[in-house]
């Protein structure tokens, strides 16, 4: 199926920003990253992190008052990003990258039955005839797990519960039979047994299609259960990349550290959370160093004045992506 | 002894009621009208149905269900801000389910709510001081916000804010800021209980941890006891001595946290810990996941006898004719499941 080795999708030094009345917010600074065939990547981060707006830049979806200032997305070495890009992005959108979104209530229009929003996807995107659409859109409802199908195409979006929306959203993104599904906080407005379920139904299908998944979440027991790789966002950059068992064993970071302490976990109590003082920086005056260095126990004077860039350390006899001058001294806390 | 606790014991004098629980439910019936138009029999919200629980005093209860459970109306029932249907609410010891007028003014000095949205439940046209003193010009305490400004600079040092705070407006702050103003403004009251719905739900992990940090100082400062309601079992259990577990109008389990985590005697328990991520790689991918089918039942035509019998696993012909019973399975363990001794 692929002709060419490599990665699916790189991302190059990637800068996006908004430009308000305020100023130029940069929302995304300079990231890097890159995603395997079948593999899931997960980018957490908290609000104001960037990894939506990241996320959202993938597939040329920023607007104004935003704009891709530099950097670069390659699909399959193709770019996505700058002069011509429109014509590649309208091949690949829904038919070799499909995104899900939060929110299943906003993301379907209610005035037209799912049967019909799902079989506009194929009618568009592979021209499929109504027929072939038809029975597609049963197969695709059964593929996510709805019960009676055929009924079920014949309802409007608020006839149906916030999970099975979902479940609907995810029959719609893989419709054209994508080879990377991109999904932003796919569970987040949904209740912690219909997550479950949802979460069983992405790595199931990841099973069965080969898909490759980006998943961007704030939950870090979302991406524990999911991801091969994470990459950790603060402030607009990656401040950390590992596979999910280096970074949750030891985080190179101490954003990175500091986020997993201050998580509550259902399998230990401890007599207090050690939470992160402070809040994240105004990204429109971002600081000149690190932006992590007002909140971080460990800042020296080099980290206010010199932002770190994600360099290679060697921890524990393996490679270590972290962007910090005082990388993996947290472990000594 | 019922699940009410000291309730049976404090009601027959009023002598013990310092002793007994702040918080006392009891067989709480609520119900919803859905009106129906052109002559169409009128229908119900079952929202609660037949709730039995205490909170004692200086403790933190967690309430925890899904969405539609009925978790925020036990809440508002036992501020008296639901209609309440039949059953009883008790606090400090005295029957309040009918109480009205000037009564019910001088009853909601001692309780508070915390709301989960930081950003609608602040005016945003009122300054930090007037938000925070509201309560105290309200019942008649102050006569202006300005008077209680030495009390409300005390309050807002306690909750972690910088003095400067008082005089700034609402847009000022970020989300666990807002949350902190939140909590200094149910305090101002000096409350002997808190309901806190949802407080941290909206709140970034890091941020998260401070509020959570800053609800338990203030407990043991103020004699706080807490109804902690929230959907995010790791936090409740985290700051919890009991839980409270809902489905669909009724409780389906009240036991000591570690006692649910440990030792949960309700097949819906049990599910929803099961589901519950734990940010752990190694410990989570080796976790046995019992993933549940379906969804909560509509709660204008709940299904007969147990309301679980839908999604249960273990659901037989008793579940389906037989509501079971909110029953005492070990010293302060309550669980509603006619099987729930195959669960241990």
């Amino acid at each position: 199926m692929t002709e060419r080795s490599g990665p699916l999708l790189e991302v190059d030094h990637l800068r996006v920003e908004f430009f308000t009345r305020r100023g130029q917010v940069q929302a995304v600074r300079d990231v890097s990253f890159h995603i395997e065939p079948g593999e899931t990547l997960g980018i957490v981060g908290e609000s104001g992190s960037g990894k939506s707006v990241t996320a959202q830049a993938l597939l040329g979806l920023i607007e104004l008052p935003g704009k891709i200032t530099g950097g670069d997305v390659r699909w399959r070495g193709e770019s996505l990003v700058g002069e011509g890009c429109e014509k590649v992005l309208d091949r690949v959108r829904g038919n070799e990258i499909a995104m899900v979104f939060q929110d299943p209530m906003t993301s379907l229009n209610p005035t037209f039955t799912i049967g019909f929003q799902i079989a506009e996807v194929l009618r568009r995107h592979m021209g499929m005839s109504r027929g072939d659409a038809k029975r597609r859109v049963i197969e695709l409802l059964d593929l996510v797990g709805i019960a009676n199908p055929t009924q079920r195409v014949k309802q409007h979006p608020h006839e149906m519960s916030g999970g099975m929306r979902q479940r609907v959203l995810i029959a719609m993104a893989l419709a054209c039979e994508p080879q990377l599904l991109i999904a932003d906080e796919p569970t987040t407005a949904l209740d912690v047994t219909i997550q479950a379920q949802i979460l069983e139904l992405i790595a199931e299908l990841q099973q069965e299609l080969g898909l490759a998944v980006i998943l961007i979440t704030h939950d870090l027991g979302v991406v524990a259960g999911v991801c091969d790789r994470v990459c950790v966002m603060y402030a607009g950059r990656i401040v950390e990349q590992a596979t999910a068992v280096e970074l949750y064993g030891t985080p190179g970071h101490p954003y990175s550290a500091g986020l997993l302490r201050a998580t509550p976990r259902l399998d230990e109590v401890l007599p207090r959370l050690v939470s992160i003082d402070g809040a994240p920086p105004d990204l429109l005056k971002p600081p000149a160093g690190c932006g992590f260095a007002a909140r971080c126990p460990l800042a020296i004077d080099r980290c206010v004045s010199e932002s770190p860039t994600i360099t290679l350390h060697q921890h524990e006899g393996k490679d270590r992506h972290v962007a910090c001058w005082r990388a993996f001294d947290d472990v000594l806390l | 002894m019922s699940p009410v606790g000291a309730h049976s014991t404090t009601s027959s004098s009023d002598a013990g009621a310092e002793h007994g629980p702040i918080v006392e439910v009891e067989s709480l019936c609520v119900r919803f009208p859905v009106k129906g138009g052109f002559g169409r029999t009128k229908k119900w919200v079952h929202a609660l149905d037949d709730v039995n629980l205490f909170v004692g005093r200086g403790e933190t209860l967690g309430l925890v269900g899904e969405s539609g459970s009925g978790k925020t109306t036990l809440g508002r029932a036992v501020l008296r801000r639901a209609p309440i249907t039949s059953g009883s609410v008790h606090f400090d010891g005295q029957d309040i389910t009918h109480l009205g007028g000037e009564q019910l003014r001088q009853l909601r000095r001692r309780m508070q709510l915390v709301f989960q949205d930081p950003y609608a439940s602040l005016n945003p046209r009122m300054t930090i001081l007037e938000l925070v003193a509201e309560p105290l010009v309200v019942h008649g305490m102050v006569r202006k916000a300005e008077e209680a400004r030495a009390d409300v600079y005390d309050l807002l040092d306690r909750c972690g804010l910088p003095g400067d705070a008082i005089d700034r407006y609402p847009h000022a702050f970020s989300g666990g800021q807002r949350q902190r103003i939140g909590i200094a403004r149910a305090l101002a009251m000096r409350p002997s209980l808190i309901v806190a719905d949802e407080p941290v739900s909206a709140l970034d992990v890091s941020v998260r941890a401070q509020v959570v940090n800053l609800l338990q100082d203030v407990q043991s400062e103020f004699g706080l006891s807490y109804l902690f309601i929230a959907h995010d079992l790791s936090v409740v259990r985290h700051i919890s001595q009991r839980i409270a577990i809902m489905y669909a109008g009724r409780i389906a389990e009240i036991a000591p946290s570690n006692e649910v985590y440990e030792r949960p005697r309700h097949p819906y328990t049990k599910a929803l810990l099961s589901a519950v991520p734990i940010p752990d790689p190694v410990v989570q991918r080796e976790r046995r996941r019992e993933v549940l089918i379906g969804e909560i039942p509509n709660p204008i035509d709940p299904p007969p006898g147990c309301r679980f019998q839908t999604r249960c696993p273990m659901a037989t012909d008793l579940c389906r004719t037989e509501n079971p019973v909110l029953e005492q399975k070990s010293p302060g363990h309550w669980a509603a499941c006619h099987y729930s001794d195959q669960l241990v």
